[in-house]
């Protein structure tokens, strides 16, 4: 936890915040309505006799009580998967409608990939991209399992992806879940901090500047990009917005999210950042119970 | 090489394993040799299993690998070079063609014809990959097998702990288990068994087989 200790001036009620990192999270499911209704699957859970809470902020969103929700009837059909509560925010902030085109330029093992999918009702085309082949068959297997047929999975580096594959030029969302230093994720896997350095953090922020800048420009003008990170690091995540509102042309936009947050930093560390980045949502381990995310919501204007 | 040749004097295009090429849509548009037809794909689903043809009507159909197909919820350009489009549907280039655990989970609640009802024990084997005695007095072949999950959703949460009643009345209801199901669209397909001699193979992959506990 000691690397934690830096951000003990920006978050709230810190003591709570290290408290909450010590525990361990709850098994969470996203409902898979490519498959089944929200409905449906809790008849089939409450039948298989496996209790179960409903988020208040998302009814597809449920916290079973089981040692094994890979185990269960809901799963084995992919009417549910495993995906942490925080990890479904982005796909609902990116807000995508049936019928557009989509990129998910980091989007191995593909929990957020056919999120996006469900939420245009598998129409329309979800290009899930990782530059990880070996991630790529999880992805794949995720995307079977669940019954997504509007993918299409590429194996490129985001920062100088080509459209070229396609027969069109440019998408009308694209999500940034962005490979970062995984602070957030302490409470899933208590080992997330042994690597931590600054240099480490340094380093991840060249490259998701690089994929942020390129996830802008594949997007077309009134277009969204919706950046997040699972980790606290303000260089990896306002630092990095920051960065793409001064060489791209884009804005910070507000959003609405029913889990409780706080607001995005508008200095850290001596550095300003543009006061629209106070609309972006830093959610915290102890406002909700879940694991730690950071959240922007893009706009892509004329040039 | 003269062998290779169409009566036209054109080389025949061989199938090429490492992109996706969209399925001609019927046997005059076909150029590659082996290749199925979106008809042929089509044909098969309806005329097995009686998934009504016009459910593909929004999907492309595309061979990537040897036989291995694919169905995408949309139209690209072809031939393409990505990892995956959509999802893998059936096996052709093979006597009997066969469809994917995941196609039939995703695709098999339209179904009407060889579709084998499991009890829970039974749909439990299947889902662990055991073969089974079963009887089954339609075609042989492969079938999609499917049980009741999510039975009933009204008043449920009322009524947790009641399903083993209900269950129990079903069967002495005078209509088959497969019609309450429909009914309540409660029959939901499990995956693909070979069905032959007495037995149904379960057809789910390694990777996708559970042991579920009830």
């Amino acid at each position: 936890m000691e690397p934690l200790e830096r951000y003990r001036p920006i978050i709230d009620d810190f003591d709570a915040f290290l408290a909450a990192c010590e525990r361990p999270l709850g098994n969470a499911v996203r409902v898979n309505t490519i498959k089944a209704s929200v409905e449906r699957t809790l008849a089939a859970l409450a039948e298989e006799g496996i209790a179960y809470e409903q988020a208040d902020w998302n009814p597809r969103v449920l916290d079973l009580e089981t040692d094994s929700p890979g185990s269960t009837w809901t799963s084995f059909h992919g009417f549910t998967h495993g995906q942490e509560e925080v990890s479904a925010v982005p796909p609902v902030v990116l807000a995508p409608e049936p019928g557009e085109r989509v990129w998910d330029c980091c989007a191995a093992p593909g929990g957020k990939a056919t999120q996006i999918a469900a939420l245009m009702d598998d129409r329309g085309t979800v290009v899930a991209n990782d530059n990880n082949l070996g991630r790529i068959s999880a992805l794949r297997f995720n995307a079977e399992r669940l019954g997504a047929t509007s993918l299409a999975v590429t194996n490129a580096d985001a920062r100088n992806y080509s459209l070229s594959r396609f027969d069109f030029d440019e998408f009308d969302r694209t999500l940034v879940d962005a490979p970062c230093s995984c602070e957030g994720t302490i409470r899933k896997n208590p080992d997330a901090l042994d690597n931590w350095s600054e240099g480490h953090i340094s380093s991840v922020a060249g490259i998701q500047k690089g994929i942020i800048r390129r996830a802008i420009q594949a997007t077309r003008e009134g277009g969204t990009v919706v950046y997040s990170t699972c980790t606290f690091a303000p260089e990896e995540n306002e630092a990095v917005v920051q960065h793409a509102l001064e060489t791209e042309s884009c804005r910070v936009v507000d959003f609405d999210l029913g889990l409780e947050h706080s607001p995005g930093l508008t200095e850290w560390d001596g550095e300003a950042f543009d006061s629209s980045l106070a609309n972006a949502a830093r959610i915290y381990p102890h406002q909700n119970d879940t694991g730690g995310f950071f959240v922007a919501k893009l706009e892509v204007t004329a040039e | 090489m003269s062998d290779e040749r169409d009566g036209d004097g054109t080389v025949p295009e061989t199938n090429d394993g490492q992109r996706f090429d969209r399925l001609p849509t019927t046997e005059a548009e076909r150029t590659v040799e082996g290749r199925a037809t979106r008809e042929e794909v089509v044909t098969l689903f309806a005329d097995r299993f009686g998934i009504p043809p016009e459910t593909f009507d929004d999907y492309t159909f595309w061979e990537k690998g040897a036989g291995k197909i694919w169905i995408y919820a949309g139209d690209a350009s072809t031939p393409l070079e990505i990892e995956a489009i959509g999802m893998t549907c059936l096996r052709t280039r093979q006597e009997h063609w066969k469809p994917t655990t995941d196609f039939v989970q995703r695709f098999g609640q339209h179904a009407t014809e060889c579709v084998i009802e499991l009890e829970r024990e039974q749909a439990r084997r299947f889902a662990t990959g055991e073969d089974q005695e079963l009887e089954w007095d339609g075609d042989w072949g492969y079938l999609i097998a499917a049980h009741e999950v999510g039975v009933g959703s009204e008043g449920r949460s009322s009524r947790d702990g009641e399903s083993e009643a209900r269950s129990a009345s079903n069967s002495s209801s005078g209509r088959s288990p497969r019609e309450e199901a429909v009914e309540r669209e409660a029959l939901e397909p499990l995956g693909v068994g070979l069905y032959v001699h007495g037995e149904l193979r379960s057809m789910v992959p390694k990777g996708r087989q559970r042991d579920l506990e009830s």
